[in-house]
């Protein structure tokens, strides 16, 4: 299988601090990662790291084979929703429609097609009602579908998500997961979060990151793992369903 | 009210106001959205430095206004780019200088500094016909760049990082709206003065923006707005011998007010 991702021997840091040590990692086409680990753990900068918007200080990025700057175009990407201005003027439509920009040429205007693939994707989010409001007017979680749909309106070849679960509440919860599960078949998927529970439920892979990156490329985590990445001790209860990982206290 | 007409200079005050309105109502629209009030506060204020730097060498202050208000937004624009916590300070520091600036050059002009006074509060009533020109040339640019570019400037405006990673050049494009900025300031000394300017520069759009949730429609009333209150600040100024530039101001200033209380009152 050929690799999408390829990081080797990567360190970042931000004034003295290393935020990113020794990052190795391989992701693989039909890959569901998920990321886990603590706030500040370095989740986000690992994502644009691969995205190409950070430079490691030391390490290779291979994304597709070659440098992500040439290839981010085709990559999916939802960040965490606090970074936006929600008092922006413009709709769940105009959003969504700024996805096809990796697809048209700059001084043109959206095609037909691209209108049709925004509003495809707006009704597999189950935002077609809200289409015309405003971002502003939405709720977290809508808020979080409108830029779930941004991602696949470019027809993505892999997906980067950035804490997709955080403002979405508990019953929508479950449905966003499952329709992460029905996108994985087709689009590599790697997935940051702190939410430990419900990543370990449908990720097909998991990695710990709190600086190092603990990655067997299974599911399996080991309890040295998740001590190294929380700083605590932490108990694994990884048997039955639904898989669980509770904090000692 | 219509002998108003019959002169020359309040025909080219009126036309001056109008063709202004489209360069302030669009930069001024992407001002709001891109929250870069302070910064356009900035590359205006900076500009006294080159029109100091023009009494002084001898040439046109206007020139030197445009030297001095372009390499502030090229500066600016790169000192955003570069992020960080303290692009506030440094915006506020080129800001001051400039001005510092102008106020030494001035100082050592020997003699008297003439007009200094339409400079700093504008004079409408005393725009040439060669500036109408140049002030249609400049609307033409930001109408043509508005036509061709407008999805990729929403996305910029909207997240940049986003824009880049789908292959918009962001930078180049935040540079462009930090220099058309800088163009618009120049184009609006004429009409309200290097102090006012930063106020023609946002109020039509922020009452725009009370209104509307598309940026099109921003951009449209915003040009609108600027047009109804250079012609009635115009008016007034004509019927009770006001200042005709801060007669604009406070007729935009007033409307700001109505409309904010009118958008508090509905929602």
């Amino acid at each position: 299988m050929k690799s999408i991702v390829d990081l080797k021997d990567i360190w970042v840091y931000y004034n003295e601090k290393i935020v990113l040590e020794n990052i190795n990692l391989v992701v693989k086409e039909n890959d569901f990662l998920g990321i886990i680990g603590p706030n500040g753990g370095g989740k986000t900068t690992l994502l644009k790291v691969i995205l190409g918007l950070i430079k490691p200080n030391r390490g290779d990025v291979k994304v597709f084979g070659g440098l992500p700057e040439n290839n981010r175009a085709v990559i999916g990407y939802v960040p965490q929703l606090s970074q936006f201005d929600i008092d922006f003027p413009a709709t769940v439509l105009d959003v969504v429609m700024t996805g096809r920009l990796n697809q048209t040429r700059m001084f043109r205007r959206y095609s037909a097609e691209d209108k049709k693939i925004a509003n495809k994707v707006i009704e597999e989010v189950n935002m077609s009602h809200l289409q015309h409001l405003a971002i502003g007017k939405l709720s977290g979680g809508e808020r979080q579908r409108v830029f779930m749909a941004r991602a696949l309106a470019s027809e993505p070849k892999l997906l980067l998500l950035d804490e997709p679960t955080a403002n979405v509440d508990k019953n929508l919860d479950t449905k966003l997961w499952e329709f992460f599960n029905d996108l994985k078949k087709t689009t590599p998927i790697i997935l940051v979060t702190h939410d430990i529970s419900a990543v370990s439920i449908y990720v097909d892979k998991i990695a710990c990151l709190n600086r190092r990156l603990h990655y067997q490329g299974t599911k399996e985590i080991t309890p040295e793992a998740l001590e190294d990445t929380y700083k605590c001790p932490v108990e694994l209860i990884a048997h039955g369903l639904p898989h669980r990982v509770l904090k000692e206290h | 009210m219509i002998e108003i007409f019959q002169y020359e200079f309040m025909r080219n005050a009126m036309i001056a106001g109008l063709l202004a309105s489209i360069a302030c109502g669009v930069v001024g629209s992407f001002i709001i959205v891109k929250r870069m009030v302070f910064i356009s506060g900035g590359i205006a204020h900076s500009s006294f430095g080159g029109i100091g730097l023009g009494y002084l060498l001898g040439f046109n202050p206007i020139i030197g206004a445009l030297i001095f208000s372009l390499l502030s937004a090229l500066g600016i624009g790169i000192i955003t780019e570069k992020g960080g916590r303290r692009q506030d300070t440094a915006i506020g520091i080129i800001w001051a200088v400039g001005m510092a600036l102008g106020i030494i050059f001035i100082g050592l002009t020997p003699g008297y500094a003439p007009d200094l006074f339409s400079y700093l509060f504008g004079n409408i009533l005393t725009v040439p016909n060669s500036d109408l020109i140049l002030m249609a040339i400049l609307d033409i640019i930001i109408i043509g760049i508005i036509f061709l570019l407008y999805k990729e400037l929403l996305a910029v405006s909207f997240d940049e990082e986003h824009a880049s990673i789908s292959g918009i050049p962001s930078t180049k494009l935040n540079l462009m709206i930090m220099c058309l900025t800088a163009l618009t300031v120049v184009m609006l000394i004429r009409i309200v003065g290097m102090i006012l300017v930063i106020a023609l520069l946002t109020i039509p759009a922020a009452v725009s923006e009370l209104f509307n949730t598309k940026l099109k429609n921003i951009l449209f009333h915003s040009v609108i707005l600027s047009a109804v209150f250079a012609i009635i600040g115009l008016f007034a100024s004509y019927l009770f011998d006001l200042a005709s530039g801060a007669t604009i101001i406070l007729t935009a200033g007033i409307a700001f007010f109505i409309a904010a209380l009118i958008k508090n009152q509905y929602s």
